[in-house]
């Protein structure tokens, strides 16, 4: 059989952050009481008027602007029909041949690699509430439906087919994750169901300009089960091929227990949407005031901060990337950096003890971090003026980290300063040679790593808090010349 | 008579999608009004439309929007007093997929 080439689309729905529903005045709070957040619009009561939120368009075309799409100046919202019980209304207000925005792109990396995905489309339209079944959806006799979800605003973010691997399709939903993230648009959290994604997979030969029979994958609500899924996804295509069997088009679920893909049951006329202009919705008319106003706001994206702080700090590009997962802790960084200007020992410092406490893309935990950066900056100074040596420092950070006090409160409480006095050092070096002859004797022979050990004996027995270059020059005076 | 404008299972699938039980004389009733209503488009079309934009909406009306402030829901109990199979603070569905 000819080489096969993996073809993959992503469609992306966020949920936007918006306090209160997409149609409707209903908070959007998560967590409330089932069924206590919904009113005659969002339940679908006949008569109810559903009326546009203004922060969701503008949420919108923030994201679309971000990823490149042109934004469409005449829109419209549509109802796709189809009748299921997570929404009341038996329709989603949804947008369809007139969405927000159009054509964007989205430049990814794998692999040290950079490929741009195009993107097709970025439209508006209402989430569905959550059904609990008793028991697995095929066997339960009944299901209870909470509507606190139906109405939330969601934009559906669609790639076009551009992907050619599993973890092409990561890095896509990790970079568009972090995209939406900094925009505040979408708090980007995949367990809870703010950010999903469905993927479309097939095969064709390789260099086929045609698409293969695609099958769409759902229920994949984490970046690993993403790409096992879409894994998993392409080694049963490419077997079944491989098999003489004929790919069908159908919707598969992600089964993470069971590491592979089930078929789901196909509903009938699943597909008959009959879409038709919402007619309780007057279209919408986006004039380019508007998007320049929106354009005017938008903050510096992860990539181009990422190439200013490789550039303008002089960070690795591995450091420039993991600093700017986030945007709280980006933030973190340049104000840190900006009380104490040595850009590399920040980075070290942010990236191997405070990412220890906390993951780089919660915003949340590193804007409440103990530590804030004035007080990173302030231990970092201990250092420089010779009061703490760097490895206590890790200490009295764990402690301001524990106690949310500042390095100078700590180390005075403590009585951390270093021992930086040549006569009291010198007695304990000498203590520390006569308590290791072996070791001289080793030395003395050539072996030179016995002296780390003999600087960690030294250091040992100051509790960590000698100034190593200043026990490094006693050692060499008092050690025997080979 | 003309070439009839829907056929008897075009009724009973659209009858299907909008989870409607009809009797045979209803669909036969259905099948002779709707394609009365098609009928009728056929006369909208002989209008001359080149150049005219649809229309979607009747009322001149662009950019409803309302800000993005809550208000009062209406209170579970209330919502749930009309449901015809509560279960809790839930409203409760027969089994979805078909045996």
């Amino acid at each position: 059989m000819n080489d096969l080439e993996t073809v993959i689309g992503l469609e992306v729905h966020a949920q936007l952050l918006t306090r209160s529903k997409m149609f409707c005045g209903c908070s959007t709070a998560f967590g409330a009481a089932p069924n206590s957040q919904t009113c005659p619009v969002c339940q679908g009561m006949p008569g109810a008027l559903p009326v546009i939120n203004r922060s969701a368009v503008e949420f919108g075309i923030r994201t679309a602007l971000a990823v490149g799409c042109r934004v469409n100046e005449h829109h419209r919202f549509a109802r796709k029909h189809y009748y299921y019980p997570d929404m009341p209304k038996n329709f989603q207000i949804s947008q369809y041949e007139e969405p927000l925005a159009e054509h964007g792109v989205l430049d990814i990396e794998v692999g040290g690699s950079s490929r741009t995905i195009g993107i097709q489309r970025l439209h508006l339209e209402e989430d569905v509430g959550k059904l609990i079944h008793e028991g697995p959806l095929e066997t339960a006799q009944s299901s209870t439906v909470d509507f606190n979800r139906a109405g939330v605003p969601l934009m559906e973010i669609v790639s076009r087919p551009d992907m050619r691997s599993p973890a092409e399709a990561a890095a896509y939903l990790r970079t568009l994750r972090t995209i939406v993230v900094y925009l505040g648009v979408c708090d980007g959290n995949m367990e809870e169901g703010s950010l999903r994604c469905d993927a479309n997979v097939s095969l064709r030969p390789a260099g086929s300009p045609e698409l293969g029979v695609k099958v769409e994958i759902k229920n994949m609500n984490s970046f690993r089960n993403v790409q096992h899924a879409l894994e998993y996804e392409v080694k049963r295509q490419v077997r079944a091929l491989a098999e003489g069997e004929k790919i069908v088009q159908e919707t598969r679920l992600w089964d993470p227990e069971r590491v592979r893909t089930v078929s789901m049951r196909s509903k009938e006329y699943a597909h008959d949407y009959r879409y038709f202009p919402e007619p309780d919705l007057p279209p919408l008319q986006v004039e380019a005031r508007w998007v320049e106003a929106i354009r005017a706001t938008l903050p510096e994206l992860p990539a181009a901060r990422r190439r200013r702080f490789a550039g303008g700090y002089g960070l690795s590009a591995y450091d420039a990337d993991r600093l700017t997962q986030g945007r709280a802790l980006a933030d973190y960084f340049e104000t840190t950096v900006r009380e104490y200007d040595k850009p590399k020992i920040v980075a070290n410092w942010v990236l191997n003890e405070l990412l220890r406490e906390m993951p780089a893309d919660d915003d949340r935990a590193v804007a409440a971090c103990p530590i804030p950066p004035r007080n990173l900056a302030g231990l970092l100074r201990l250092i420089d003026d010779g009061t703490i040596s760097g490895k206590m420092a890790k200490d009295v950070f764990e402690t301001m980290y524990r106690t949310g006090q500042d390095a100078p409160s700590i180390v005075a409480r403590e009585g951390l300063t270093q021992v930086a006095d040549a006569g009291e050092l010198r007695r304990v070096v000498d203590q520390v040679l006569a308590a290791h002859p072996k070791v001289v004797e080793d030395w003395r022979g050539g072996k030179k790593a016995a002296l780390g050990f003999l600087v960690g004996q030294v250091m040992k027995a100051t509790l960590g808090r000698a100034n190593p270059a200043l026990v490094n020059q006693l050692l060499g005076e008092k050690l025997p010349k080979g | 008579m003309t070439q009839p404008k829907i056929s008897l299972s075009q009724v009973e699938h659209v009858a299907r999608l909008a989870r409607l039980e009809l009797s045979e004389a209803d669909k036969e009733r259905m099948r002779r009004e709707l394609d009365g209503i098609l009928s009728y488009i056929d006369t909208l079309r002989a209008l001359q439309t080149d150049g005219v934009e649809p229309t979607s909406h009747a009322v001149p009306l662009t950019n409803v929007m309302r800000e993005d402030e809550p208000r009062p829901s209406v209170p579970q109990t209330d919502m749930l007093a009309n449901a015809p199979d509560p279960s809790g603070e839930f409203f409760r569905v027969p089994r979805i997929i078909e045996e």
